[in-house]
């Protein structure tokens, strides 16, 4: 029991995919011009990532490690048109705000990267949990950072007016707004101490490779997360 | 924008709605290899390559085969599948044929298969119902547009002294200020209404 609590806490603050790992970075900026929009996006890629862990966990013993990342690709794309269609159906306000970014649901480095570093080595119900954490990760994050653009931007959160008109600041809903307001939000999180590894975020975008970086990436921010600890003491002391 | 031309297509790719600054595509490699300029301008040179081959094939299949068979739906398995294969494609192309292209741009090609880019370029070409040349202008238009947001934020970040910067602003959130900066200088072009 323990072990799956701790996934779901590691998917929402240890290993939040979008202000600590620095993946799937695209969606989370595109779609964050409203605290809506956010939890909409954040489900719709908490389902894929949940199911795809499922069948990629169940499936680990059959697929062969060569042929890995298509097969992959296959299971997370015919998930993703599948959740396309039914919001088509059912959300058509939804698929309008969010458009193209949700077919783009297939190349979020956050499920290809889950999958490779997590779905194929563990149990399915580990995985599940996994997916759920890292789902409900990015949706926070999503969510939060919409909060904030549709507040500052439109005086607004989830369509309630907070702040009288005249006080927006339209360039909050714009796209700049996004850079800007992630690039706070990650500053808050490094100054009140979060470990976000400072120094490898960036580089934990895994140099724009998303699908190959997990396994590499992991390892490596584990080399040098005790250099930099050591780094950190050596300052304060 | 009707009818467009297609110079309009590629100024609006390349700088109106500029793929990374205004549009949020391919940020992965944007914020991870903006690192150091040559590398940037590798990047920017294989994603220019591959986006115009990938905008080109994507165009053929979506008119030829998914349109007139009525599998529309089918349209993001089939390109994401077609880009992935596309770029092994290219890599073992440009081994045999021109190493010296392939050393230039290798290592960045098996990077482009998730760039997002390449993916949402095809699907906005299906969406603005391009036909085949328009699809291949703006395939070429928006890598430009990516490339010149990834080089001038490495010029921008060969700039940024981390030491000068408190604490909690080293690293990615400096990295996304001065894309935020750019972004916005980027909005100026929006007044070029066409």
């Amino acid at each position: 029991m323990k072990q799956y609590i701790e996934r779901l806490w590691n998917g929402l603050v240890k290993e939040n995919p979008v202000l600590v790992l620095m993946l799937g970075m695209c969606p989370a900026l595109a779609v964050s011009t409203q605290a809506a929009n956010g939890i909409g996006m954040g489900l719709s890629t908490l389902a894929v990532l949940v199911l795809s862990n499922l069948i990629i966990s169940c499936m680990r013993k059959v697929i062969p490690d060569q042929v890995r990342l298509p097969a992959y690709i296959v299971i997370v794309a015919s998930l993703v048109t599948v959740t396309e269609m039914l919001i088509k159906a059912y959300l058509p306000s939804l698929y309008e705000a969010l458009g193209i970014y949700i077919p783009l649901i297939v190349v979020n480095c956050i499920i290809l990267g889950r999958a490779e570093a997590y779905a194929n080595k563990h149990t399915p119900m580990l995985s599940v949990m996994d997916g759920i954490g890292m789902g409900l990760g990015f949706t926070v994050a999503l969510t939060l950072a919409g909060a904030i653009r549709e507040l500052l931007g439109a005086g607004t959160v989830f369509g309630l007016r907070l702040l009288p008109e005249s006080f927006s600041m339209t360039i909050f809903i714009q796209p700049p707004g996004a850079f800007l307001v992630f690039a706070l939000i990650i500053a808050v999180m490094n100054a009140i101490g979060i470990k976000t590894r400072q120094r490898q975020l960036v580089e934990s975008a895994c140099d724009g490779n998303c699908a190959l970086c997990s396994t590499a990436c992991e390892s490596r921010t584990a080399e040098q997360a005790e250099p930099a600890a050591e780094l950190k003491g050596g300052e304060q002391a | 924008m009707n009818n467009p031309s297609l110079i309009m297509i590629i100024v609006s790719g390349a700088l109106i709605n500029n793929v990374v600054l205004n549009q949020f595509l391919g940020i992965c490699s944007f914020l991870g290899v903006s690192k150091q300029m040559k590398a940037s301008i590798s990047l920017g040179g294989a994603v220019i390559f591959v986006m115009t081959i990938a905008s080109a094939v994507a165009s053929l299949l979506y008119d030829y085969v998914l349109e007139p068979l009525g599998m529309d739906f089918m349209k993001t398995i089939i390109f994401i599948l077609v880009i992935a294969a596309l770029v092994q494609i290219v890599e073992m192309f440009l081994k045999k044929k021109s190493p010296a292209v392939y050393k230039a741009l290798g290592i960045y090609l098996p990077l482009i298969t998730t760039n997002c880019a390449v993916l949402g370029v095809a699907l906005n070409n299906v969406k603005d119902s391009y036909n085949f040349i328009e699809s291949v202008t703006s395939g070429f238009g928006t890598a430009v547009g990516y490339t010149i947001a990834i080089v001038l934020l490495a010029g921008i970040r060969s700039r940024i002294n981390e030491k000068d910067l408190p604490r909690p602003l080293r690293g990615a959130p400096i990295v996304m200020i001065a894309a935020a900066l750019m972004s916005i200088a980027f909005m100026g072009f929006s007044g070029l209404s066409l």
